[in-house]
């Protein structure tokens, strides 16, 4: 046991004069119902924004929001209810509408009670605390004035600085008790530059699980401020991209949303005990080119995907979903692994009190493989380096992927040559994924930008790649190639 | 089967009112020389059927207070979802300590008094449904079972969810405005996933309505759920070309989106809109007029005030392929030079004037091209109108659907597609607030093999 717990009850349970006896009670009320498992999963956030536009301060927010979740499990069913009023009576008329899946009467009870021990990946800091509003400001002042003087193209810097002060508690009827204490933070650059009555846009940013200072100590915010008015500076000199399928090289880092979306979602649990995701009943199969092996990784220190525990309270771990190109693992919640016959992978995850558990990616990144970034693109007769991408988008069911390219060049005879316009890259994820023929030595994660949305819920997660070849991919410019 | 658990205590508009009422009271107290507040409270349930069975019931009862204070021009503004005395207290402090540290905006503050909805008409927007968990449950089974009953290559399904919810949404201000709107909002979806050989495809079709009684038949989702999915197994790629493109009307919504976007205000004084000093200049085609409804009953993009609490009026955004006014709130607007056009937090109930063709008549009269039934991704760059996006649909020749088309990118500018717009279809699709029938573009860029 750690003293996350300490900090979680004395939020969370304290105030409402709460004790482990009267959960552990309404609990057993829950399962008392021929109920397989229920759990309550209680929640604080204190989360803060400031945003500096057209060089003033223009506005703050601080936000509360707190609350209990009940759920009740009966076979592949689900009931759910939820309260932001952390009190005996809201507790108990949640409890009560959550056993409602199921009416037949049976007599579990609850095991008995053992603290799960999560990592100590980050510190159970409040960042909103880490620096007095006057140090915030003055951030956000030097980051502007930064900004502006890389370029006299800048006409617009907007600089946003987010932190949150997440505490949660989660006491589920297989005796599992678990706390986490989890920081996190980010800062987003954005600018407008103009020439010749020309616009472009850029954009940086990033954070993760520590506090304001550790941001400040590395001078992050000017890397990023730097890096945005790079890349509008790129764009405001790009040419039409190319139409058509071609080799494409994406670069390392961020452009790893390409895992997220071509095989992450695939290989969550709960598509694959339904059988809607194309990798249902895959397992073992080579699916990707021997040269990939993926991992989702909830144990990496400080990213902005990592959970000492996962919102079930297990403790998240590194599985290995793709191994030299034979699918090994799905990622699993509590449920959908009770269904399928396996073991929770620490992927269960929830936007928050207020909505249901499911298996969600935590840090999804390509192992380094042998080759120089150098080497990739020089092996490129003709095609695109796809330096670094907005967001993306797959249909699980028929393995359709997008993601859009938001800093991209054209590569001729081995050669980059000229920035194109940012363009759509569409492909379909196992058939994209047999092709990849060269992965770089150089893996990088992102910066810490990423929410991944599924179902109408968003999570905080992480990606990241070395550099690959992809040897055909369609590339959705307004040029024909 | 199970019964409802009771929800009770939930809020009724006039203790919105009070609620709303008693925060700004207190940020007066703390000395704020203004103060605005939106308040969001909400109830209902929704359930998840799934291969002839219960997948889940889930409860939902939510509550978020936003206040914004202000100290001359300088702004702070705080959030909670607890509504005790003592949490609302701490919660204007908070934001009247953020309020110490913002800059003065001369730009910030509330309306003018004049332009807030006093006397604001009733909104016609509040019909509970009269349906229990059980009741839902069984709804939900029954349109599943019919919907895989309809072709055997439908072989799994991601389920029917039928929901119901009640919203109360009250906003108010120091200048003595408070309004609320009741709304309900009931919706059924389908997801079905059909299967031949080794592919798998998936789609949907859903019914949404404030009224119950607006609500399509469980038959009507059922089969365009069935016929959606079915009919996109076999689907083939195209070559690397150019071709006339026309958009499905549930997808040529997001198309009209990208324009509401790029004359939002903030896209304009940010100069992130490929619009900006577009006003008086023509952008679309002399037949084309869009405009807002904000008044229609029973439409779910309705609403008598916007999010400053300024009246919403009808305005034309686009006329005989002008564009006649932005869409702007008061901050905006006065960051602009302009007046509000009462579209704080978006625009309601948007209309494009539609042609005589349906989408037959419109596939007719491109004869040969490609309809767009979905796109994916977001490649779309408003401060340039570069669009870059993939998509899936139909081959269309002599006017009619030859085969299915997927893994494709569709790309162009959003000045060319708006300025070159062929013709807007009558199957308008009354489910969203952008209500559009089809649209058929001229050539675009298709990547492909």
């Amino acid at each position: 046991m750690n003293n996350f717990f300490e900090i979680a009850r004395q939020d969370l349970l304290v105030p409402a004069g709460l004790t482990e006896q009267q959960l552990q009670k309404v609990l057993s009320g829950v399962l008392g119902n021929s109920i397989d498992n229920a759990d309550l999963y209680f929640q604080s956030t204190y989360s803060e924004s400031w945003v500096l536009e057209d060089g003033i301060i223009k506005g703050g927010s601080y936000n509360i929001d707190r609350g209990v979740g009940v759920r009740a499990m009966s076979g592949e069913k689900t009931g759910f209810a939820y309260s932001d009023d952390i009190l005996m009576p809201a507790l108990e008329n949640a409890a009560q509408a959550a056993r409602s899946i199921s009416r037949q009467g049976g007599d579990k009870s609850v095991k008995a009670l053992a603290w799960t021990t999560g990592h100590e990946l980050y510190l159970p800091i409040n960042p909103l605390l880490s620096l007095s509003e006057n140090e915030k400001v003055a951030l956000l002042q030097r980051v502007d004035a930064f900004t502006r003087k890389q370029d006299p193209r800048v006409i617009q810097v907007n600089v946003s600085l987010a932190a949150e002060y997440e505490t949660i508690l989660v006491m589920a009827s297989d005796g599992h008790l678990a706390a986490d204490v989890r920081p996190l933070v980010r800062i987003n650059v954005s600018v407008v530059v103009e020439q010749n009555g020309r616009r472009e846009h850029g954009y940086s940013g990033g954070g993760g699980r520590i506090d304001y200072r550790q941001m400040l100590d590395n001078d992050q915010a000017f890397v990023y401020a730097k890096e945005a008015v790079r890349q509008a500076l790129v764009n405001l000199d790009a040419v039409e991209a190319p139409a058509g399928t071609m080799p494409v090289v994406l670069g390392p880092g961020w452009p790893g949303v390409l895992l997220h979306e071509a095989v992450g979602h695939g290989l969550e649990g709960d598509f694959n005990r339904k059988g809607t995701s194309l990798y249902s009943g895959k397992m073992g199969q080579q699916v990707t080119s021997p040269l990939c092996t993926i991992v989702d990784d909830g144990t990496l220190p400080n990213r902005r995907g990592s959970l000492n525990v996962d919102d079930e309270g297990t403790p998240t771990q590194c599985t290995v979903l793709i191994e030299k190109g034979i699918l090994r693992n799905y990622m699993q919640d509590k449920k959908n692994a009770r269904l399928m016959g396996s073991e929770s992978t620490g992927n269960g995850r929830r936007e928050s009190y207020a909505h249901v558990p499911m298996p969600r990616m935590t840090n999804t990144y390509m192992l380094p493989g042998e080759s120089t970034h150098e080497e990739i693109i020089a092996s490129v007769k003709k095609g695109i380096y796809a330096a670094n991408f907005g967001g993306g988008q797959v249909d699980i069911t028929s393995g359709k992927f997008v993601f859009s390219a938001s800093e991209a060049y054209l590569i001729e005879n081995g050669k980059i040559t000229r920035p194109v316009k940012g363009a759509t890259l569409i492909g379909n994820g196992p058939d994209v994924l047999t092709k990849v023929s060269m992965v770089g030595n150089n893996l990088k994660l992102d910066s810490g930008i990423g929410i991944c949305g599924k179902d109408g819920q968003s999570v905080p997660v992480g990606v990241g790649q070395p550099t690959l070849r992809v040897d055909a991919l369609t590339v959705g410019g307004t040029a024909r190639g | 089967m199970v019964e409802m658990a009771k929800m009770d205590g939930f809020f009724t508009p006039e203790k919105i009112q009070h609620l709303v009422a008693d925060v700004l009271q207190e940020a007066k107290r703390q000395g704020a020389t203004s103060a605005e507040v939106d308040v969001a409270v909400n109830k209902g349930f929704a359930v998840m059927v799934r291969m002839g069975d219960v997948e889940s019931i889930e409860y939902n009862q939510d509550k978020v207070i936003e206040v914004s204070v202000y100290f001359g021009k300088r702004c702070g503004s705080a959030s909670l979802s607890d509504i005790r005395p003592e949490a609302i207290r701490s919660a204007v402090e908070a934001a009247c300590n953020i309020a110490r540290f913002t800059d003065e905006d001369e730009f910030s503050g509330l309306a003018d008094k004049e332009l807030l909805a006093f006397n604001y008409p009733p909104s016609d927007l509040y019909y509970p449904w009269d349906i229990t968990v059980p009741k839902a449950i069984e709804l939900g089974l029954e349109c599943e079972a019919l919907a895989l009953a309809k072709d055997k290559r439908i072989t799994n399904s991601e389920g029917v969810s039928v929901s119901t919810v009640e919203v109360l949404h009250g906003y108010g201000n120091s200048l003595g405005f408070i309004g609320v709107i009741p709304v309900t909002r009931h919706e059924l979806s389908c997801v079905l996933i059909a299967k031949q050989n080794d592919e798998m495809q998936r789609d949907y079709s859903y019914t949404v309505s404030c009224d119950p009684s607006g609500l399509d038949a469980i038959q009507s989702v059922a089969n365009t759920a069935a016929e959606r999915t079915v009919r996109r197994l076999g689907g083939r790629r195209l070559a690397t070309c150019t071709t006339p493109v026309i958009v499905f009307a549930e997808e040529a919504r997001g198309l009209l989106g990208h324009f509401v976007s790029a004359i939002q205000g903030g896209s304009l004084y940010r100069k992130s809109s490929f619009l900006l000093d577009h006003l008086g200049k023509t952008i679309f085609p002399k037949h084309i007029t869009i405009d807002e409804r904000p008044l229609l009953p029973k439409s779910l993009g309705s609403s008598p005030f916007d999010d400053d609490g300024v009246k919403t009026c009808p305005n034309v955004f686009v006329k005989d392929g002008v564009l006649e006014n932005y869409s702007l709130g008061v901050y905006s607007a006065r960051k602009l030079g302009m007046q509000t056009t009462g579209n704080a937090g978006g625009v309601h109930n948007l209309f494009i004037s539609p042609g005589k063709h349906d989408l037959a008549g419109l596939m007719k009269k491109m004869h040969k091209g490609l309809l767009v039934t979905e796109f994916m991704g977001n490649g779309v760059n408003l401060v340039t109108g570069d669009y870059s996006r993939g998509a899936s649909g139909f081959w269309v020749e002599n006017g009619e659907i030859q085969y299915p088309v997927e893994e494709i990118t569709i790309a162009g500018k959003l000045q060319d597609m708006y300025g070159n717009l062929v013709e807007v279809g009558n199957d308008i699709d009354k489910r969203g607030n952008i209500q559009t029938g089809s649209i058929l573009l001229e050539e675009m860029m298709i990547g492909g093999d």
